[in-house]
């Protein structure tokens, strides 16, 4: 009883720190100079229409470094936690009929879309994270599909670790190329037309190269949970 | 405003779910609704009334100025919020797997998904 009383006064206790928060919070009419700021330089000097792919990729990329970071220790987790062994046996039933097949049709297709968002990421909604998210989504379908399916523990580890390699070399190259500050600036390749896929400097190629990180990284979680279970 | 509001009901929710809650499981989905209400408190954060997507295309008006640059005139959101929240939807992906993980782990060692049978941090 005591822990209730004690739980409900923490609830109303965060809910009274938020209060301030949505008594003096009026949603703004315009944009502040910050974000006025981002929205000028991703237009005029990355010539890249999506303003949110200007951020996570350009003017905030330490921090989409440190999130790839994250991801990868995340997932190295999981797979701590979830040692494999190669000689286990597999419980689960036969897919159905509805499953194969579709899993069969839909599989190549969810790939393919998913390595369009992360490639249309700075014309469009979309980017690497997301077309990685779809990406593993699709193998996600084929493991449940198919039960002798098997990662390739090789691929994935050398995709992963490959793409974040790049991801600091390409990094590195704006630092080199175009002197000090601007590390992960991607203008040291032509910024190309307006709304044309090859465009934008390097922003393409970071955030397919992201693209294919964050799809690894997921593929590895959901390789470690599909045989996480069958043993200690 | 509503979002903002509906986000921090959705954390204080979350909240109570995994403080309340004696399944492991329950209290991760617990930390998934707090996570879906801070995305949703962050958003809220970054609107501006009337305007579309930050994405410079035929929805938002530009003009050329005088140097021949682009200036944008049409309402768009405030893009930062944004790009904050599709990193942190990922990590919560990441970090929601991490702890099924320890789900999984803990119910091989302890055979047993309720928390109150994991005393070794009771004091």
């Amino acid at each position: 009883m005591i822990k209730y009383l004690l739980v409900f006064v923490a609830i109303i206790g965060i809910g009274y720190i938020f209060l301030p928060f949505v008594m003096e919070f009026s949603t703004p009419t315009k944009l502040n100079p910050l974000a006025t700021s981002y929205v000028q330089g991703s237009v005029n000097e990355l010539n890249m229409p999506n303003v949110v792919t200007a951020i996570v990729v350009t003017y905030r990329g330490l921090d989409t470094l440190g999130e790839v970071t994250v991801l990868f220790l995340a997932t190295a987790g999981v797979g701590f936690l979830l040692k494999r062994k190669h000689d286990m046996v597999n419980h689960r039933r036969k897919c159905s009929e509805i499953l194969c097949t579709g899993a069969s049709l839909l599989t190549p297709l969810i790939v393919l879309f998913g390595v369009y968002i992360f490639a249309h990421g700075h014309l469009s909604p979309g980017g690497g994270f997301q077309g990685g998210v779809v990406i593993a989504s699709g193998f996600l379908l084929l493991v449940m599909a198919n039960i002798s399916f098997h990662f390739s523990h090789n691929l994935i580890h050398f995709s992963e670790s490959i793409s974040g390699f790049i991801y600091v070399l390409l990094g590195l190259a704006g630092l080199v190329l175009l002197g000090a500050n601007s590390f992960l600036d991607p203008r040291y390749l032509p910024a190309g037309k307006w709304l044309d896929i090859v465009s934008t400097g390097a922003v393409p190629i970071i955030y397919s190269i992201i693209g294919i990180k964050g799809g690894s990284e997921l593929c590895s979680v959901i390789d470690s949970l599909q045989h996480g279970g069958t043993e200690l | 405003m509503m979002v903002l509001i509906c986000g921090l009901l959705l954390m204080l929710i979350g909240i109570w779910a995994m403080l309340i809650k004696k399944n492991i499981i329950r209290i991760i989905i617990g930390f998934s609704i707090l996570d879906t209400g801070t995305h949703l408190v962050i958003v809220a954060i970054g609107y501006v009334k009337h305007a579309t997507a930050p994405i410079v295309d035929k929805a938002v008006n530009i003009s050329q100025n005088a140097e021949g640059g682009i200036q944008v005139l049409g309402k768009v959101v405030d893009p930062v919020p944004s790009a904050l929240v599709l990193t942190a939807i990922v990590i919560g992906l990441a970090v929601t797997a991490l702890l099924l993980s320890f789900a999984v782990r803990l119910y091989k060692v302890g055979n047993s998904l309720n928390i109150n049978d994991y005393e070794e941090l009771k004091w």
